[in-house]
């Protein structure tokens, strides 16, 4: 610590001393600083006017920072003032001024400074003004210290900056605010003109200063603010056409603040929560789009149940905590995920789709040192551009996932150093087409449906390897004369239905009492009876001659002496009961008549039927 | 079928044939009948097709069903690995599915056991793990992209679906087709089995059980058609159970005793001598493949029973040559003498050699504890301290049973009615596999498989009877009405079996107790495996005050905290209970853990937590420790924690180390840890961790700080300054508390 504000000390001297000499023709006429301190995240917002002395004409202005600081530099915006100063600046509007880095500065240039470039909305003639504001937001910019405390110290922070405007312009007029936390202020450097109201610090003004001035100011105060860093952030986008957008997003996130030592204990922390852990976060909120649904949060070794869900038409939050209370330099790691509808944030133009969605991660106030984020396209769109509101860097890959062939195109964007103010939207435009989708059911169709094939085609397949084999021959031989049992079976069961067919004109003669349709129907019956008869000589005569069939044949012939008796009996009970009503007997009179037909027909069915079913279970 | 509402129950039902008898005199009558127009006698040339496919229907039904009973756990936490040992199968599957298979084979775990660090590829059965792997790659290569978790927590129900069917077949092997349905659906859902296969419970014996049941089923396939070719399909089914689990001893034993039954009962065929020689030499060939067995087939005690059947057997084989050749019966006799005698002598010597010299080694510990239970408890105070190898007790066969308890003596009858070799196998495999059970609670599971078997041809059986006796007696009935009901010419004259007139009563109400049983079963299986078996004991679930549910998810914090906040190379020390989970979900070394091969070292750890603070630290410093972690339940009443176990600590190290001595932790035999307990109990480490700064903690209403919930007592030693550890970490319901090990202090 010392040794570098030592550094800054003689650094900003040898600025002043060595670089006196007047840059450019402009002259910075009125420079206001305002430094927020109150989270992790520094904020500068500067309102800069501009003023052209010489008598070119200019159209940007350099901006310069100390290499050190530089390198903290996560987003810097310059907007046009129009109006009066303080109203609330939207610096991710179209009308921002755009910012570039000067790659090769000047020869005359002092060493270990960054500068960058706003380029003004039109040249500034001689003794034009323009004002601008400048947003410079930085991270890691606070350093804790002491960097150790124990679990009940509350951690103080250091903030080194200069009283004046760094700048390789004149500054006539400066002013810097620092706006820090509502709480204790340790210690804070004194120059001339220092005032101090309540948590606000107030140097200035200071008026005509030369170039590069540079006075170092050192801020030493309380802050509770959780320092959640995210080491590395993977946001995974994955685009479903069948109307869901899957976002799954990897934190790897650790409390960046001064660094817990010596014991944690949990009954502390338990008895007195913000006393005795002032400085450890419990949770986080994420805001998520309206509508996300099937939320969940989760780590490597399984879910985390808590966590709450709230939603809205607007928004939806999600209130994370992690497995344990977050101390300085504790780690922990987790994921999120959540799906959108697809017609949110999907949209179509000139013949291409694309994407519109947030940049960075939806956690409020937290510092992404290293963001990945991967927008998983569907498989077979192609023609894939990226639109970004700042310079990332692109690469692609494919992901291979369900059903897939060839994989699905990624687009990698990476940037590092991410803060909230980069929560900007981006676009990915690709080409798709809308058929393409059903190729993931037909698949699976297909594959069951083959799959299918193959066992039909499995279990009409001769798979035996010997054809000759005397077993082989044998089940052939066996599997021919099970059809011809069964022909016989069906021949009998046909022969049934005419007895069926019998008996129901028995029916409807006693019901109406026609003699000639009875006797048409016994006739009929007759006539198929005895072609069946003929068709059983044929099978009868192969499973007489089969060796196979030795044991089922005594049954089968058994069978086919019933029916025939069954066949007999029948047709002489129907010629009996025509006869009777011919003769118009009494039902009393037929039914004795039939009486013993009708005995022993029960009987025959009876004994048919049990052949039957011996025979269908061989 | 749908269309034929009345036909179908006739036809639907698997035996048709009674029922399809009384339908002609029926029909018979002149009455206006509808169902006459339909074809039945069509309908029933069917009947085969239909069984056919009601069997199917059954068995799909029967596997999904015994997939998804095992699905609680999933639904009431989530898709996670539960336990102690699965942790570690999860680790040794993650690693193979990232490294591939020779990596696996040749890995050096320097995480565990530290400074030993165990040789995974040759201490495992990695039966399991290959699985899942190659269940794992396949699924990818069909390109679903399922995570590894998912299909390890899908493992064990997947193989228990697997199982009925394999059930299915046995039953129809050893019964008829019916006691195949039955028991593949009574192990379906049986709880002795759920116990260790619930989605989540990622163990050996989940893949064991079918492999086991698959290895006996292809065996008594081969013994009943004495085809190569089956003999074959078992010794295969052997090998992967070797792989997958260390049961398989009960296999190899098993087998042979019912070789050597068949034999003494006279029912030596080639079939048999077929089956045995093919599966026992290559069953024993491939088995050598796996590294952790290795020789024993030929060099251990427990494999030698085996070795003395194959040459029995052989013995056998030449003496049925011998009496074939030689007519005459006397000289015979004299020969079989000799030889027999011979035989048992080479044998004997042999052994005894064997034994002498060390090549065979004698029956292990385990081995002895299931021949003796008391032979643990005075021996080996590991495999006694562990509560699934204490001997069952009576409830928990009820529970993990229920009715099949008493349809197994029942089914024992049915089989010994209808002795075959076939039934000779189940009836030993369930009588063997009951007395292990009662050894040890863990064995219910071996016994689960045979039970259910047997069970289901009683139940088979029982109903197949009865069902015979009311459909006989239906056309009774149908008779009668028809007669009632008939126009005037009906049939007067059926004559009717009335010899039994209360036996189609009384048979359907022994069919509807029968029922009543079965959905009883069905009910309670139900109610254990979601009330007992589904819990991952990894999250703890408790019901809040206002009846919502409360979850301790304590251990994973922990392990989570662990794995983030410490170095990757620090070493933790704890109970062996905790050492899978630790280097699984922790990722960080540990000293001990759940593969207790080395009995000193858990000793060492066992003698440190039970020395005071500063002999202690000489251990810990001695064995690296950076980190100890103990589980404490004193503010949840959390009752399986370190405290609880601490006897077990105290008997293991004093086994090694005598200075530890049981005695000085106990009052009066007592165990305590309130004002009366012994100084040195209050004093050692692990009382001074468990309690650090509890005494300062009101955990109930009324109570005075420091009352312990779990053993509900108020703690002796409230003022504990710990001088060498200090807290690191204790979760946010103090069930897991680590403690930092300090470095040692300057000498100057």
């Amino acid at each position: 610590m010392g040794y570098r504000r030592l550094d800054l000390l003689v650094f900003g001297l040898s600025v002043s001393i060595l670089w006196g000499t007047v840059f450019s023709d402009l002259i910075l006429s009125k420079v206001d600083r305002r430094v927020d301190l109150r989270s992790q995240i520094v904020r500068i917002t500067s309102t800069l006017k501009v003023e052209n002395d010489g008598t070119n004409v200019v159209s940007e202005v350099l901006l310069a920072f100390p290499d050190d600081q530089a390198k903290h530099l996560a987003y810097l915006a310059a907007t046009p003032n129009e109006g009066g100063k303080g109203k609330a600046k939207d610096f991710k509007t179209s009308s921002s001024l755009p910012v570039e880095l000067v790659v090769h500065p000047k020869h005359d240039m002092p060493p270990a400074l960054t500068f960058y470039s706003v380029s003004l909305p039109k040249g500034l003639a001689k003794g034009d003004t323009f004002t601008f504001e400048l947003l410079a937001v930085f991270t890691h910019a606070l350093q804790p210290f002491p960097e150790k405390i124990s679990q009940a110290e509350i951690q103080l922070l250091v903030f080194q900056d200069s009283a004046y405007f760094l700048s390789p312009y004149a500054v006539r007029a400066q002013s810097l605010t620092v706006k820090l936390p509502d709480a204790r202020i340790e210690s804070y450097t004194r120059l001339d003109n220092t005032k101090i109201h309540g948590s606000e610090i107030k140097y200035g003004s200071y008026e005509n200063l030369p170039p590069f001035s540079y006075s170092p100011i050192v801020v030493h105060f309380e802050n509770k603010q959780p320092f959640a860093v995210a080491q590395e952030l993977v946001r995974e986008i994955e685009i479903s056409h069948w109307g869901n957008v899957q976002v799954t997003e990897h934190y790897n996130l650790n409390h960046g603040g001064a660094q817990i030592k010596g014991e944690f204990s949990r009954l502390d922390y338990q008895a007195r929560p913000h006393v005795r852990g002032a400085s450890a976060f419990r949770h986080l909120v994420a805001k998520l789009p309206p509508r996300a649904r099937s939320v969940y949060y989760r780590d490597e070794i399984g879910n985390i149940s808590t966590s709450h869900l709230w939603g809205d038409s607007r928004k939806t939050e999600l209130e994370i905590e992690p497995r344990y209370p977050l101390f300085g330099g504790w780690r922990t790691s987790f994921t999120i995920g959540y799906g959108l509808p697809l017609q949110d944030f999907l949209f179509q133009s000139k013949g291409k789709r694309f994407l519109n969605f947030t940049f960075g991660s939806p956690i409020n106030d937290v510092v992404i040192d290293t963001l990945i984020v991967k927008v998983v396209l569907p498989e077979g769109s192609g023609d894939v551009s990226v639109s970004t509101p700042f310079p990332v860097k692109q690469s692609q890959e494919t992901k291979v996932s369900h059903l897939d062939i060839v994989g699905r195109p990624v687009v990698v964007l990476e940037k590092t150093n991410v803060v909230p103010e980069h929560n900007q939207y981006f676009q990915v435009y690709y080409k798709f087409n809308s058929l393409a989708m059903l190729r993931e059911p037909f698949m699976l169709i297909s594959g069951f449906f083959f799959l299918f094939v193959a066992g039909i085609v499995y279990m009409h397949a001769d798979m035996s390897i010997s054809k000759s084999s005397a077993s082989y021959l044998a089940k052939l031989q066996w599997d021919e004369v099970q059809a011809a049992v069964q022909q016989v079976e069906n021949i009998i069961s046909r022969c049934l239905t005419i007895h069926d067919k019998l008996e129901a004109s028995l029916r409807d003669l006693s019901r109406t009492g026609d003699i000639q349709a009875s006797k048409a129907a016994r006739k009929a019956a007759d006539g198929s009876l005895k072609e069946l008869t003929k068709e059983l000589k044929p099978l009868l005569a192969f499973l007489q001659s089969s060796q196979q069939a030795s044991q089922i044949l005594p049954k089968v012939e058994d069978l086919i002496v019933k029916e025939k008796d069954l066949q007999e009996r029948l047709l002489a009970k129907h010629s009996t009961v025509v006869d009777c009503y011919e003769k118009k007997y009494g039902g009393k009179e037929i039914e004795n008549r039939i009486a013993q037909h009708q005995q022993k027909i029960n009987a025959l069915t009876q004994e048919v039927d049990d052949l039957l079913d011996f025979i269908a279970e061989t | 079928m749908v269309g034929k509402p009345q036909p179908e129950p006739v036809n639907g039902s698997a035996k048709s044939g009674p029922s399809q008898s009384h339908l002609a005199p029926s029909s018979s009558t002149l009455k206006p009948d509808l169902l006459s127009n339909f074809s039945l006698k069509s309908l029933k040339l069917k009947t085969k097709q239909q069984e056919l496919l009601i069997r199917i229907a059954i068995l799909c039904l029967v596997y999904i069903l015994a997939f998804i009973t095992r699905l609680f756990s999933v639904l009431r936490y989530e898709s996670m690995i539960h336990e102690f040992d699965p942790y570690f199968n999860y680790r040794t599957t993650l690693f193979l599915t990232q490294k591939g298979f020779y990596e696996f084979w040749n890995w050096f775990d320097s995480e565990s056991w530290y400074p030993l660090g165990r040789i995974i590829g040759g201490t495992l059965y990695p039966g399991l793990m290959v699985t899942a792997a190659l269940i794992y790659w396949s699924l990818r290569f069909l390109r679903f992209a399922v995570h590894i978790r998912e299909v390890c927590v899908l493992t064990a129900p997947f193989f228990a679906s697997n199982t009925t069917l394999v059930a299915y077949f046995f039953g129809k092997e050893i019964w008829d087709s019916g006691a195949g349905l039955v028991a593949a659906a009574l192990i379906a859902i049986c709880p002795g089995y759920i116990s260790r296969s619930v989605a989540g419970s990622y163990d050996n014996e989940g893949v064991a059980i079918f492999a086991l049941l698959l290895t006996f089923y292809l065996f008594v396939k081969a013994v009943n058609t004495g085809s190569l070719a089956w003999a074959l399909a078992s010794a295969f089914g052997y090998f992967y159970m070797v792989s997958a689990w260390g049961g398989y001893v009960f296999i190899i034993n098993l087998i042979p005793l019912y070789v050597l039954v068949l034999l003494v009962t006279g029912r030596y065929s080639m079939r048999l001598y077929v089956a045995y020689n093919c599966m026992y030499v290559l069953g024993m060939l491939l088995a050598m493949q796996i590294r952790f067995v290795g020789f024993q087939h030929v060099q251990s005690g427990e494999h030698m029973a085996a070795m003395g059947v194959f040459f029995l057997i052989q013995v056998f084989y030449f003496l049925d040559w011998v009496k074939h050749l030689l007519s005459d019966a006397k000289l015979f006799q004299a020969f079989l003498r000799i030889t027999v005698t011979s035989a048992i002598g080479v044998g004997g010597i042999a052994l005894g050699l064997g034994m002498a010299s060390g090549y065979i080694s004698p029956w292990t510990g385990r081995f002895y504890s299931l021949l003796d239970p008391t032979y643990a408890k005075d021996h080996i105070p590991i495999i006694a301290s562990v509560s699934e190898h204490q001997p069952t007790a009576w409830s928990s066969f009820m529970f993990d049973f229920h009715i099949l308890l008493f349809l197994f003596p029942a089914g024992l009858y049915f089989c010994f009615k209808r002795l075959s070799d076939a039934t000779i196998f189940i009836v030993m495999y369930g009588l063997t596999s009951m007395y292990f059970a009662g050894v040890m609670v863990r064995l219910i599971l071996v016994a689960t498989p045979a039970v259910c078997l047997i069970s289901a041809i009683a139940v088979s059986a029982t109903i197949k009877n009865l069902t015979q006796v009311v459909r006989s007696n239906n056309k009774v009935p149908q008779a009668g009405s028809s007669k009632g009901t008939g126009s005037s010419k009906g049939s007067s004259k059926v004559s009717i079996d009335q010899s039994q007139p209360f036996q189609r009563n009384g048979a359907i109400a022994l069919l509807l107790g029968a029922f009543y049983l079965l959905s009883k079963y069905a009910t309670h299986c139900t109610w254990v495996t979601s009330e007992a078996y589904s819990s991952p004991s990894i999250v703890l679930a408790a019901r809040g005050a206002h009846g919502n549910r409360v979850i301790f998810d304590d251990y994973r914090e922990a392990y989570f905290w662990l794995r983030q906040n410490t170095p990757p190379d620090a070493k933790v020390m704890s109970w062996w209970d905790y050492g899978y989970q630790i280097t699984a979900m922790g990722n960080r070394t540990v000293i001990v853990d759940n593969n207790t091969w080395n009995n000193t070292h858990i000793a060492t750890v066992g003698h440190a937590m039970s020395s005071y603070e500063d002999e202690a630290y000489d251990i810990m410093r001695s064995l690296d420790v950076d980190y100890v972690l103990v589980v404490f339940g004193g503010v949840t009443g959390y009752s399986s924690d370190d405290i609880n176990k601490f006897l077990w600590m105290v008997r293991i190290g004093g086994g090694v180390f005598p200075v530890i001595k049981e005695p000085d932790y106990l009052v009066n035999g007592e165990y305590r840890v309130d004002k009366g307990a012994a100084p040195k109990m209050l004093n050692c480490l692990m009382y001074k961790l468990s309690y650090y700064r509890f005494g300062e903690l009101t955990t109930e209403y009324g109570k005075p700080p420091g009352y312990d919930r779990a053993r509900g007592v108020e703690i002796g030693n409230k003022d504990i300054k710990l001088e060498y550890l200090e807290e690191a970490f204790t979760t946010s319901n103090w069930i897991v508390r680590i403690y930092k090990v300090k470095p040692p202090k300057n000498r100057w």
